[in-house]
């Protein structure tokens, strides 16, 4: 007897407050950042320089790339264009993957230098270094830990797509979580130049 | 007693799956509140064992019961329970639940799956809390606070510990969302803003700092974990970290905390008291925006903890002005609820009396707030047992007595039977006096300067200390007399009908217990305020 209810504002205004919870939580981040920056402005200047840009840009562009295939995602849904949904999915997910690999590369590069949290190298570069590449670490992994997330949950849309739950007039669920994705992209549009433009 | 059947078994017999699958894979917001109510209150009797168990050890200097390292371990699994298992979800996450989508006339939260995955996330919170106690190196031994530099050196169990906090701080933060969608969402027909009880009010203004703050907490748990795993040094200041930072960070979060443990306590007295005086709410608007003025001036206050961590001056008087501010709304709650009773026709029925015990204890734990929101005297009583008495009179004395409150007025209506009252009146003079003469003895003997957290302390603090000793054994009496007389209540009480309390919000408008979807087929249309009690009756019980 459960009467159906559907409310896809609500939905929409529950996944705004949602995304509101991670700004503040990277938010924690950036206030140390904050902080440490105004402590040690020089290191972190030599810091940041040691920091390879084009790793950086490559992966803004991929990331920014991939922001605008899950926009076109929900415009091809809405004009009711199942197979390009599915399509422009999968490339997002393929491009969360590209990134990821090029961090990969990015980091096993500098840990093979000895620039690691709690590595050595890192105590003989002095307090200032240390802090910047701690805060660059954790940040950068927390991103790339909501990568993974936001990646598998297109890729689970993306199947509810194909299953033909997530429809033509019944897509809030893949608008959300093109929501998602786009904050995951906005926090990076503030990593890559506060770690490897700026300073 | 002779059990007498219920007609109406409400939402008990209507359910999708039967047994217990109907109740841990059930999306009902009834149900998902009965199941975070036996967990709070289970967790809530396993800490106040802890509690006694501290007391009895701090009846004689030296070790009575217990040495240094358990004694620490024993202050901190009885915090970390306290908060985050029980003070926290108590009433938002319980009765929250349970009363929420009713009061405003909607068939269910907003989204009830996700309100079954934050039980569940309270629930593996739980279970990591717990586990922590056994395993790894031993109980965590830091205070609920986990402070650094010590909880990242300690070899006690902080991982987990503090992985299942994280764990606890998404449930809350999830059903902030859910709460504030909620109410935005789903009122009913002509439930305009208006027209909300008092309790969704302060649940609304709770789902917020929630929603703002609880993510604050999740970043700071999470750098605790990773600085233990790699050691990186994020906040010593010898590798470039800043370890005041970490209490910034803690306290952000921390600090509105006790906001979200009390606020929905004072929405529950604002239901209590005009029910019980049979005359509206004085001044609905400056309750509800006394709320929101809490939520919002408590987000800002934070750092008053730390005046002797290290601090500019300048920091300090602000922290300290603003922490004045705080006091304004709380107390227009308190002058209001007094103003709701005066010349009403008061009915000394178990709820009212814990709702009265509500506002002095209360009060003095407010006033008890302001003076170690001055500067001048917090440099005096920080650290001492008074901040430790000042504490549980806010959140004991306050959100206890709502929650106890709150489960005298509303348990009739969800289990369809009302306890015994006398007993219930015996236990609740019991819990007045034991709660007063625990807490007051431990501010006196703070204010001679008995630091808290040690399981020792000089000889001319023992008479206090003995003081509070006993009062808390009366507390314990009156615990378990209340919860005797309320599980008798609940299995043959009497059976009561629609509104045995002669309340005019709208859950007392449907049969005790609730159906399945509140209100059948069709949804209600609200044509009067939540405390209009013309033509309201109170049924006979």
């Amino acid at each position: 007897m459960s009467i159906e209810h559907r409310d896809d504002t609500g939905a929409r205004f529950g996944m705004w407050l949602f995304l509101y919870t991670e700004v503040i939580l990277f938010s924690g981040l950036f206030i140390l950042y904050a902080m440490a920056l105004a402590k040690y402005p020089q290191e972190f200047a030599e810091a940041s320089h040691k920091l390879n840009i084009y790793f950086g840009t490559i992966n803004t562009i991929v990331l920014l790339t991939s922001s605008l295939t899950i926009a076109l995602a929900i415009t091809a849904i809405q004009r009711n264009k199942i197979k390009q949904t599915l399509t422009l999915c999968i490339v997002t997910i393929v491009l969360a993957i590209v990134f990821l690999i090029n961090k990969y590369f990015e980091w096993s590069a500098e840990i093979s230098h000895g620039i690691y949290p709690g590595s050595n190298h890192m105590a003989e570069l002095g307090p200032g270094i240390t802090a910047f590449f701690n805060l660059y670490y954790f940040t950068a992994g927390l991103h790339g830990v909501h990568i993974l997330i936001g990646g598998t949950l297109i890729g689970v849309v993306a199947a509810m797509v194909a299953k033909g739950k997530v429809t033509s007039d019944r897509y809030t669920l893949l608008e959300n979580s093109a929501l998602y994705w786009h904050l995951v992209d906005l926090v990076w549009i503030f990593l890559f130049p506060l770690y490897y433009l700026i300073l | 007693m002779t059990k007498i059947a219920l007609k109406n078994t409400g939402f008990y017999s209507e359910s999708p799956r039967s047994g217990i699958l109907g109740w841990l894979l059930s999306t009902d917001h009834k149900r998902i509140g009965i199941m975070y109510l036996f967990c709070i209150v289970t967790m809530f009797l396993v800490a106040v064992c802890l509690g006694l168990a501290l007391r009895l050890e701090l009846i004689a200097p030296g070790p009575t019961i217990m040495g240094p390292q358990t004694y620490n371990a024993t202050f901190t699994v009885h915090g970390i329970i306290m908060i985050f298992l029980v003070i926290i979800p108590s009433i938002p996450a319980a009765f929250g639940n349970l009363v929420l989508p009713i009061q405003i006339g909607a068939r269910d939260v907003s989204f009830p799956k996700l309100n079954l995955l934050s039980w569940y996330c309270y629930i593996i919170g739980a279970v990591l809390a717990v586990i922590a106690i056994f395993s790894g190196g031993g109980a965590p031994d830091t205070g609920w606070t986990f402070y650094v530099p010590f909880s990242t050196q300690t070899t006690t169990n902080v991982n987990m510990a503090v992985t299942g906090a994280l764990m606890l701080g998404f449930s809350s933060m999830l059903t902030g969302i859910n709460f504030v969608t909620t109410i935005h969402r789903l009122r009913a027909e002509g439930m305009g803003w208006g027209r909300l009880p008092i309790f969704i009010w302060t649940l609304y203004s709770t789902a917020w700092i929630q929603v703002l703050a609880t993510p604050m907490l999740g970043i700071t748990l999470i750098l605790i974990v990773l600085e233990r795993v790699f050691g990186a040094g994020l906040f010593d200041a010898a590798r470039g970290g800043d370890p005041i930072l970490y209490q910034h960070l803690f306290w952000i979060y921390s600090h509105p905390a006790v906001y979200i443990m009390i606020l929905p306590g004072m929405g529950v007295i604002s239901e209590i008291i005009p029910t019980f005086s049979r005359k509206p709410l004085f001044g609905y608007w400056a309750m509800a925006i006394s709320s929101l003025a809490i939520a919002f001036a408590g987000s800002l206050v934070w750092a008053h903890h730390m005046y002797a961590s290290g601090m500019s001056d300048f920091a300090i008087l602000i922290f300290s002005f603003l922490t004045f501010i705080v006091a304004i709304p709380s107390a227009i709650k308190i002058f209001n609820w007094v103003s709701t009773l005066y010349k009403g026709s008061i009915q000394l029925a178990p709820p009212m009396l814990h709702a009265l015990a509500f506002i002095f204890n209360f009060a003095i734990g407010g006033l008890g707030g302001l003076a170690l929101g001055a500067a001048a005297s917090d440099i005096h009583l920080h650290d001492t047992t008074f901040v430790v008495g000042h504490f549980h009179y806010t959140m004991f004395g306050g959100t206890g007595f709502a929650f106890f409150a709150a489960l005298h007025y509303w348990l009739p209506k969800f289990t369809g039977r009302m306890y015994s009252h006398k007993p219930a009146v015996i236990a609740w003079a019991l819990l007045f006096v034991g709660f007063n003469v625990t807490y007051m003895a431990m501010q006196a003997v703070g204010i001679q300067g008995m630091p808290r957290r040690y399981y020792d302390y000089l000889p001319e603090f023992q008479t206090l200390n003995v003081v509070a000793t006993v009062g808390s054994w009366v507390l314990a009496v009156g615990l378990i007399m209340m919860f005797v007389n309320l599980w008798n209540g609940i299995r043959k009480g009497t059976p009561v009908g629609k509104n045995p309390w002669g309340s005019a919000t709208l859950e007392w408008s449907i049969p005790s217990p609730p159906p399945l979807e509140n209100f059948g087929e069709k949804d209600p249309v609200v044509t009067k305020g939540p405390y209009d009690y013309k033509g309201v009756i109170a049924d006979e019980y």
